[in-house]
């Protein structure tokens, strides 16, 4: 038994025939923010998609394990049941799904697959107005399909809706800053930090200092050419800036 | 890594037939095949006037000199017509007066199929006139829909009671010369519903007929007949449910609407007809022919339906645009799976000035079934400024299956526009991944990705049957919140 929420044990995956990440480690603690940068293609967001069960990726050796438990073999919602929930990096479309549906049939998932009782319809939407209102989100853009027509930087906010609605135990930002403009990431950021307790913790990925300095994470991990490459303090983020990746190759 | 997420085809729809079950009530049947003694047989047994007859022997006539129609997409054995029943009634309530003579086990059956009567009659404000094989059971509310006039009995009451209305509308819309299926219902017709809408009445409460297949090797041809006079308005919704069989079991209904100037007819149906086993073994055979016909300038028909039953669907609610500004609405979910084999649409025909039509038809395939949209529009020289837009969306969750749109379009009128929209496609595993990662599993993912699909035509539905049809697509709560 560790005292990790997440760890990572030399961890080889495969696209198709590539192999993408290269016997990556890594361990988050309970309670902990950590940042994940890493140039463009060097498997972060396969990182992301392998650790919430995605079989499109082939994990040809080494562990996951979530709560104590192996979970390199479980499938997508056994995963996200468990309490993991990734941002997506490109949210997608349902069509005729609105919002408030989504968010209800997903929530009364996640509460029955824990043996929890179901809101009820007046209770939800109250949970849900609460959550969306944090985020300047209104009914009417509830009422709206999930993610269809809305720009880069909305489906981002769509996406941290379902966050707070679903208040996972780990929760894998993949890029969710990205596309959002400064009052924009000001409100997600202050979102994710009023959500932060001592029972969560999240695994950041981004390409900005900005979201970092709001987050104020206690680790940042180079990910180069599907290993961690380099973990330290938010300063590492500071170098990164100032130098780019060069230096870690 | 060993996981895989299961294609969508094994599991989707595969919810073991719910209704599978019968009643072992004794059926009195009328001899096995079909002669003129056997049309005899039935409109005797319903003490029907001699014209009735006439006509019924006339149809049984045509009907010999007929050829069942080639040319659909559906592939069946040939049906033997003579190793059928023609005429079935369960035994003990050939002539119930109320629900109380009713044989409890029959009002059992409703209730395992969700239709508690007792229940629906002050709850849902819905009268219902259930037909169980070819008898009708009961009819309820009647008081309530006297005091306005609207009548609502079953087809063999009406002939007694009001036959002067059955004579001037029946076959009128569906002629029995129309179509193999059409002609043999018309002669060996059962029983079925009939409405009578007086002018100006707006009925007080959606009628609602639940039909249900019974006995074994029987045919059953239902007959509707639902006028709505002048300036009426009337919503009418139609939902049954066949107990799980072996053999196949004939079904050619006919379904006739006549709207009169300034009326609307809004005629809802949920079918969920026992589809077959996994391996395509059994199932309901559906040939239905509707049609409703907007004799008056100013009034308006709409056919929405949720298919999701029967082994072989062949079926083309239409609408007959005779009066100026007269308008038809053709909305339609259509499912299939397994084996199941749908050839299904509609035809506008546009007669009357300013005519407009709107058809929207969503078909979800799944297994190795094949869903096929056959859609006719028709604008006649004389329809000015009339209007057409059709909306054909598909959507494939197998490779196996098959979607096909088939419109037939032709305007002989130069003012007047067509307009006609295809889509296909297929649920992409980023969705369904997006979807599992937020906690669903592959059937609750599908089912909420099919429910948004449909969603166009599930709102067109009366709340009433909004909710069995969501049950039937396995979907959850949507609109009871937000
Ligand atoms: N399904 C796939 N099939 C083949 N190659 C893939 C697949 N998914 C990802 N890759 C490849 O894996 C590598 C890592 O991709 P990934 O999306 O994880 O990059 P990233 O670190 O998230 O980059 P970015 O910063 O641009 O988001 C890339 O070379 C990409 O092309
Ligand atoms: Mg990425």
């Amino acid at each position: 038994m560790s005292g990790n929420l997440l760890e990572i044990n030399d961890l080889h995956v495969n696209a198709g025939d590539k192999e993408i990440l290269k016997g990556l480690n890594l361990s988050i603690p309970f309670n902990e923010i950590h940042a994940i940068m890493g140039p463009n293609g060097s498997g972060k967001s396969v990182l992301s998609n392998v650790l919430s069960g995605n079989e499109d990726y082939k994990v040809t050796s080494g562990q996951i394990i979530f709560k104590n438990k192996n979970i390199t073999e479980l499938k997508p919602n056994e995963i996200s049941n468990l309490g993991l929930f990734m941002a997506f990096q490109y949210p997608l479309e349902i069509p005729g799904v609105t919002i408030m549906n989504f968010l209800k049939t997903i929530h009364e998932a996640n509460r029955r697959a824990n043996g929890l009782e179901v809101l009820g319809p007046s209770d939800f939407l109250k949970y849900v107005r609460e959550k969306a209102e944090i985020l300047g989100i209104n009914d009417e853009v509830l009422k709206r399909q999930l993610n269809v027509g809305f720009s880069g930087g909305e489906k981002k906010r769509n996406e941290t809706l379902q966050l707070l609605v679903l208040n996972p135990v780990l929760t894998i930002l993949d890029e969710t800053d990205s596309g959002l403009d400064v009052d924009a990431l000001d409100i997600v950021s202050d979102g994710i930090v009023g959500m932060k307790n001592e029972e969560n913790s999240f695994l950041v990925i981004t390409h900005y200092r900005k979201l970092l300095d709001k987050l104020s994470p206690s680790k940042v991990h180079i990910l180069v050419d599907g290993r961690i490459v380099e973990s330290g303090g938010p300063d590492l983020a500071d170098k990164i800036e100032n130098k780019g990746f060069e230096s870690f190759n | 890594m060993n996981k895989k997420i299961n294609k969508p085809s094994e599991k989707d729809f595969n919810s073991p037939y719910e209704f599978g079950f019968e009643t072992d009530i004794e059926t009195v049947f009328a001899p096995k095949g079909l002669n003129e003694d056997v049309v005899r047989f039935i409109s005797d047994k319903k003490e029907e006037p001699k014209w009735l007859l006439d006509w019924r022997l006339d149809s049984y006539n045509r009907w010999l000199k007929m050829k069942e129609p080639d040319w659909s997409s559906l592939r069946y054995p040939k049906i033997d017509y003579q190793d059928a029943y023609y005429f079935s009634a369960p035994k003990e309530i050939e002539k119930p007066k109320s629900l109380d003579e009713v044989d409890p086990k029959l009002i059992e059956t409703y209730n395992k199929l969700g239709i508690p009567l007792k229940e629906q009659e002050w709850l849902a404000g819905v009268a219902v006139d259930a037909v169980f094989d070819s008898v009708s059971l009961g009819t309820t509310f009647k008081e309530k829909l006297k005091e306005d006039g609207v009548i609502f009995c079953s087809f063999s009451e009406a002939v007694k009671e009001h036959p002067e209305i059955i004579k001037k509308y029946l076959g009128t819309v569906v002629p029995n010369s129309d179509n193999f299926f059409a002609t043999l219902n018309s002669a060996v017709f059962s029983d079925g519903s009939f409405v009578y809408i007086p002018p100006g009445v707006t009925c007080p409460m959606e009628l609602s007929t639940y039909f249900r297949i019974n006995a074994a090797g029987t045919g059953q041809f239902e007959r509707t007949l639902l006028i709505a006079d002048e300036d009426s308005y009337v919503s009418y919704l139609e939902g049954c449910t066949a107990p799980m069989r072996d053999e196949h079991q004939l079904h050619a209904a006919v379904v006739e609407l006549v709207a009169l100037k300034g009326a609307e007819i809004k005629y809802s149906t949920v079918q969920n007809w026992y589809p077959g086993d996994e391996k395509g073994k059994g199932g309901v055979y559906n040939f239905v022919t509707k049609r409703g016909d907007c004799r008056g300038d100013n009034s308006k028909i709409s056919w929405t339906q949720v298919e999701t039953g029967s082994a072989i669907t062949w079926k083309y609610p239409s609408c007959i645009l005779k009066g100026d500004n007269s308008s038809g609405e053709f909305h339609s979910i259509a499912i299939s799976n397994n084996y199941q084999q749908v050839d299904s649409g509609t035809k506008m025909l546009h007669l009357g000035k300013n005519t407009k039509s709107r058809i929207i038809s969503k078909g979800v395939s799944s297994g190795s079934s094949s869903n096929t949209y056959r859609g006719q529009v028709n604008i006649h020289p004389k329809s000015e400024n009339s209007r057409n837009f059709t909306q054909c969306d598909s959507l494939l969750l197998t490779g196996n299956c098959s979607a096909t749109t088939i419109p037939y379009v032709e305007s002989k009128n130069k003012t007047s526009t067509i307009e006609h929209e295809a889509t296909s496609s297929k649920i992409s595993e980023d969705q369904l991944f997006y979807c599992l990662q937020r906690g669903l599993d592959e059937e609750e993912a599908i089912a909420l990705i099919v429910n948004g699909f449909c969603k166009e035509v599930l709102q067109k539905l009366p709340m009433e049957f909004a909710v069995e049809a969501q049950k039937l697509l396995e979907i959850s709560l949507e609109g009871s919140v937000g």
